[in-house]
Order: structure tokens, then sequence, then C-alpha cells
């Protein structure tokens, strides 16, 4: 597979240096980045790291090129985890050439043959993307087409094996667990206002579209009859009228026994929709959603988030500060159903509210609880989720009691004059950290969350930032009564204070000094400072930061996808640069 | 043959380096806030310079970089003519929540969807905010990593000196 690959980037290559020889020099451009993420680890028993088994520094980074030439374009991305940092995945271990494609596009057809990120809909059956801050990576290698038939009119198929770390594509090694099948799609979109003339400069919009993926996997189950075979189908529709706007996305898999839905042989169905209305100064918008069994890998085997096919969003905000996001809500791949309600409002200026410079509000609230499961017959027994049983079945519109997380949220973001600008915001969370990340008999987390920010212009060239911020649980907190045995769950539990101070000269410099102390720990030995300091340094397209200090133990989230981050204290440093 | 492939690609960059005048916009297609396609290769400002801004709706300092712009954007329109396009990298969690909250902070940015990075890929951004500055010409003059307080007075300079003012 890789060798005809390369064989017909080769072809592409050389027909491209004969055909345009001259235009060849005159007309391509070449770009590229770098980056490196390395971090120094260091004993700290303050926060209890009292060995490193033997690593004493990771290394993550990337260079990757590509070359454009009119329709046609080429690139590859060079990795290395020399080791990987902590809290990345051990089969991250290794460098090369992790990433390679070319690309012919003409406006009317378009073919990819390499390694291919693409998205049908929303993501509800395929998405392949990468998140390098998460070291996760499911590129499909293979080849892709797209045909644009007609104004409006995109038409797209793919073929191919997912990445799978540094595993080879040509070869799976069953013996090693590589069990990866073949994906194979396609997705069609038709948008009516580009499409019918009469609509073109309609108030009223629409878009429709609908894909089909299957992956092909190799039965190699001793205790289970896999099917070969999984085809998952999805239809979408957008509709727009002035200021008001729709979309829906439905998706249906057949069973698909995995891992991860522990081996039921159940369809998987998922429903996405929002409803939105936005007009100057104004934004509401309603997401409602709900998935069943809708883990879809192209390997059964597959654990976290290794070989997904498809991307379930969560639809939850998503934090920025510290420790409003030390509880992120992660998508629970086996059934949820989910609301958000989120609006912006901007009281214009000159009003007495509003002031000089106007004043940003924004409310969300968001809520994931459990779909509803009644068990089903098999043999004379009935049974919940029992491997190799039809699992289950779950009423549509059942909403059930058990809820995994819920988010109210109001923020103030103001301009007072020239020099000051304030952000405030008061949470309120609820979280099930035993569900969300199973950490089995943990309590709920139910907690207030504020925080302040404040920046000053000392002139021109500098300025000033604080950040002020507390979470404060319901339960868990200083003199909550915990088991002896279970003492290592309430690790960053309860009740914290984090303070921040950055000093910033445009455009070049920042430095900033941080602490985050876990005051009310129920633990008194866990009632930990986090100090850190940093300093940063951009020029153009160059970024280089230095970082020393303590970093909690905690999950870090990109896209609703998270990697837990372990306690570590040291030095770490990140250079990026880009031509 | 993976050698090989890496030689090729030394030898197409050493020819890249040596390139002439050229439009540094990739042959991507995205869409914008009303679901329509935009073709990057063909943006255009009617000869005058325009910015491009990569951004999401969770990025603290891409909303103060808005926020910062868009009091001055109505000046700098005026005076220079320039253009902003705001790429969302939000991706589908988000796509459906750009639009109300672009309009609900009131900003006036030409706003594009890179739901999946398809255009931050081909621009090698890797971390938003990451802001482009071109040329009539579509041809890139300036790239600026990060948001501090005040960079738009950087990003403004730049700009005048497109214009020859």
């Amino acid at each position: 597979m890789r060798k005809q690959i390369l064989t017909l980037l080769l072809l592409v290559f050389s027909g491209v240096q004969v055909l345009h020889a001259q235009s060849f020099l005159e007309n391509s451009s070449v770009n590229g980045s770098f980056q490196t993420d390395a971090q120094y680890y260091m004993l700290d028993k303050g926060i209890d790291i009292t060995d490193l088994n033997g690593k004493s520094f990771g290394i993550n980074g990337f260079g990757k090129v590509s070359y454009t030439n009119g329709n046609f374009s080429a690139g590859m991305r060079f990795e290395a985890f020399v080791p990987e940092l902590n809290g990345f995945r051990k089969e991250l271990n290794g460098l090369g050439i992790a990433n390679f494609y070319a690309t012919y596009d003409n406006g009317f057809l378009g073919v990819t043959v390499g390694d291919i990120y693409d998205q049908f809909g929303s993501g509800l059956v395929f998405r392949t993307y990468e998140e390098w801050s998460l070291g996760m990576d499911n590129a499909l290698r293979g080849v892709r087409t797209i045909i644009r038939p007609a104004q409006g009119v995109t038409l797209k198929g793919v073929y191919g094996r997912q990445r799978f770390y540094w595993a080879p594509y040509n070869e799976r090694d069953f013996s090693n667990d590589d069990y990866r099948g073949i994906v194979r799609g396609v997705d069609a979109e038709w948008d009516l206002n580009q499409s019918i003339s009469s609509m073109n400069n309609s108030d009223f919009k629409m878009t429709l579209g609908g894909s089909f993926v299957s992956k092909k996997q190799s039965d190699q189950s001793m205790f289970y009859n896999i099917p070969e075979n999984v085809g998952a189908a999805a239809g979408r529709i957008n509709l727009g009228y002035g200021r008001v706007a729709f979309s829906t996305e439905y998706a249906y898999k057949i069973n698909d026994p995995s891992a991860i839905n522990n081996f039921i042989y159940k369809e998987g169905r998922a429903l996405l929709s929002s409803l939105s209305y936005s007009q100057k100064g104004l934004g509401v918008v309603l997401q409602v959603k709900r998935t069943d069994n809708m883990s879809f890998k192209s390997m059964y085997t597959g654990k976290q988030n290794d070989l997904d096919i498809n991307f379930i969003p969560p639809i939850n905000y998503t934090h920025t500060h510290s420790l409003p996001s030390m509880y992120t809500y992660s998508t629970q791949p086996n059934g949820e159903m989910a609301a958000q309600f989120q609006v912006n409002y901007t009281i214009p200026k000159g009003t007495v509210l509003g002031g000089k410079y106007g004043t940003k509000l924004a409310f969300n609230y968001s809520q994931v609880n459990d779909i509803v499961r009644d068990s089903v017959k098999f043999g004379n027994e009935m049974g919940l989720n029992q491997p190799g049983t039809l699992g289950y079945t779950s009423k549509f519109f059942a909403v059930s009691d058990h809820r995994f997380f819920r988010d109210i949220n109001f923020e103030i973001d103001k301009k007072i004059n020239k020099d000051w600008h304030v952000t405030a915001q008061y949470i309120n969370l609820f979280y099930d950290m035993e569900t969300i990340e199973g950490h089995s008999g943990a309590p709920d987390v139910k907690a207030n969350i504020a925080f302040l920010d404040v920046s000053y212009k000392i002139n021109k060239r500098q300025s000033l930032r604080f950040e002020l911020q507390g979470l404060w649980e319901n339960k868990v907190h200083k003199g909550y009564e915990y088991e002896e045995s279970e003492k290592k769950d309430y690790q960053k539990r309860g009740d914290w204070v984090a303070g921040l101070v950055e000093y910033t000269i445009t455009p070049h410099w920042s430095f900033s000094l941080g602490d985050k102390w876990n005051y009310g720990n129920p633990v008194p030995e866990f009632r930990d400072h986090y100090f850190t300091g940093s300093v940063s340094y951009l020029h153009d397209a160059t970024r280089v930061m230095l970082s020393a200090g303590r970093q909690s133990e905690g999950v870090v989230c990109v896209g609703g996808v998270c990697r837990t981050v372990p306690a570590s204290s040291g030095v770490s440093l990140t250079v990026s640069t880009s031509f | 043959m993976k050698k090989l492939f890496a030689l090729l690609f030394a030898v197409l960059m050493f020819a890249g380096v040596q390139a002439q005048q050229k439009s540094d916009l990739p042959n991507v297609t995205i869409k914008n806030l009303q679901g329509k396609d935009v073709n990057i290769a063909k943006l255009s400002n009617n000869g005058k310079p325009f910015v491009m801004i990569f951004w999401a709706t969770w990025c603290g300092p891409c909303i103060k970089e808005h926020n910062a712009l868009d009091e001055v954007y109505a000046d700098w329109r005026d005076e220079t003519g320039v253009k902003i396009y705001s790429v969302s990298i939000d991706d589908s969690r988000s796509t459906a929540k750009v639009k109300p909250f672009v309009e609900g902070k009131g900003w006036d940015f030409e706003v594009l969807l890179d739901t999946n990075k398809d255009l931050a890929r081909a621009m090698n951004v890797s971390n938003p905010p990451y802001t482009f500055l071109f040329d009539g010409k579509g041809k890139l003059v300036y790239q600026h990593s990060g948001y501090f307080d005040g960079a738009e007075n950087d990003l403004y300079e730049e700009i005048l000196k497109v214009v020859g003012k």
C-alpha cells in the first residue's frame, strides 16, 4: 500500500516537473513550522513525587513542510517523542515521518494521496484530525477524491487505514494487538443556495448532506463473532432564515461489538441539533444531543481515543481559566443526553449600563445525563449490557436521573476606560468524577467557582494582568470525613484559590508568576501550593516559553478529547515557529 | 523509498526557496457564516491589504484580540481600506455557536469557519491566536503568533507600510 502511494506520489511530482518546469519555480511556495515541547522533571516530596521512574525529561517535537504550486500541494510532518512527555501515550515513543500527502485540486476534481484529514458533516460518522497538544492523530492513510460536479454540490470519497501511533500501515501485527481495519466512506453535500440561481440571494438558506462510512475488520476474537463489515450512515440538514438558523444531523450505526461497549451487538444512534438566533449585539443558541452506543473505531479492541473514526462533540462550555477547567467534561462514548443554552449580549455603547465601550454579558447552561437502558432477554435470562447480547434497549427521548455534568455560568466583560479592562465569571458546577474519570467511589464534585481577570495598561507598550480565582466544593472540604484507605482519591479535591500576575512588554515579552493553593483539601498533606513562573518571548511567527514550577494532576482537553496530566515538578520549554 | 521521498522533498524545498513573487494563499475551500463556500486562494480586498486571524470561541487571548480590533476596525478601514477575515477553528462541538457568539459580541469582521482545521493546517497555524497580513495581491507580508495587549498597534504599523502611508 505504502509503496504504491509513494510511486503514485513520485509520478505526480515528476509529471508536474516536466509539464511545468518553467512555472514551477515561479509559482511555487514553501512553508512549514516547527514546535518543540520539552520538560525536565524533578523530584518534589511536597507533592508526593518521590520517584521519576528513570525519566528525567521528555521531548515532543514536530517539523512540517508543505509545498504549493497552484492546484498542486504536498507536504510532510516529522515527529519525535524522545521520550514522550509524561501524560502522553507510551506508544508515541519514537521518531520518524508520521505524515505525508500530495493533493491536486482544480476546483472540479480534487485528489489527495497520503494522510487525509477530513470531516463529514459534524463528524458523527467520520472525522480524522490531529491535535498536537493531546498527542492525538487519527489520520487516514489512503486516497481521497472530491468532485464538485455543479455549483453547490460536493461529493467526497475516502479509503484507507488510520494512524495507530507508529505501527506500520502495510502489515498488521495481530500478535501485537494491531487489529486495524480499512475505513471507506462517501459523503454528499448540496447547498441549494449556491446551486439554484433563484435561491442565490434568498434569505432562506438550505443545505442537505448525507454520508455512509464502513470499516472492514478482521475477526480475531476467540469469544465473539465480530462482524467483518460495520456500516454507519448519517443525514443532515442546515436551514437558515434571516437571523434564525437550525441544523441537525442524525446518525445510525449497525451492531459493532467492541471493547468500549463491552461487546454488545446493539445498533448505535446519534442526534445533534442546534437552533440559534443572531442579531448585532445578541446571540442565542440552543443545542441538544443524544448519543447511544456510537463509539466507532477502526479497531474493535481500541481503547480510549485510539482509532476513532467518528467524533462525538461534547456541547458544553469550554473554560480557559485554570480552576474552572480543572473539571472538564469529556464525552461518554456509550451514551449521553445533553443540552446547552447560551446567550451572548452586548449592552450598547452610550447607555447607562453600557458606558462608553459597551458591556458584554454571557450566560451558559449545559447539562449531560445518561440515557435510559432497559434489560433485554438472552436465552432464558434478562440482562443489562451483557457481552455477546443485544445489550439493552433504550427509549429515544428518555433521560436518566444519572447526571454526569452540569455547568451554569455567567460572565461579564467590561472595558472600564482606556486603561482598565475587567472580566468576571461565576460558575456553578456538577461533575460526576466516578463516571468521567473512572475513579470508582469518588464523591461527585459540586462546586462554586469564580474568577476575576483584570488588565491594566501602564502605557502604550506595557501592561499588567491580575487573575484571582476560587473554587469551593459544597461537600468535600476541610473537615470532610474520608476513609483512610481512600485517601489518595482526594488528591486535588476540596477548596482552591489561585492567583496570577502577568507583566507584558508588547510586542515581545511577557512574565508571569502564579500560585494555585489547595488550601481546603480534606487530607492535610494534600494542602499544597503549586507555584509557577514563566517567561514568554514572541517575535513574528516565533514563540518561546520557559516555565518552571509545579503542575497539578489534571486533565487537558481540546475539543472534548482529553488526556490526563500527572502531577509534576520541573522546568519546561516550548519553542515554535513557522515560515 | 522513504529516503527518496525525503530527498525529493528537499529538492522541492530548494526550488521553493528560490521562488519569486506569488500569492501565498493556499487552495483550500472553507465556509463562511452563511454556509457559502469560500476558496481562500481567491480571497482579495480590491487591491487593498487584508488580515487573517485564526481564533476560537474557547481561546481567551483570541477574544481579547478581537475586542481590541473591534474598537479600531472602523478607523482602520477608513484610513487604509484594510479588511479583517476572522477564521474560527472551532470544531463541530461549537461551530453552531460561532455566529451567535460573534453577533453577540458585536464584531464586524468577515468570519470564516475552518471546522476541521484544513486552512490552519495549510497555513501552519498550530495555536490560536495567529495573525497574517497580506498585501493587495495576496502576498504574505507579516505574521504574528499569539496576542499581547496593544499588539494591534504593531499590526497597524505593518498595514500602514503596505499601503505606503
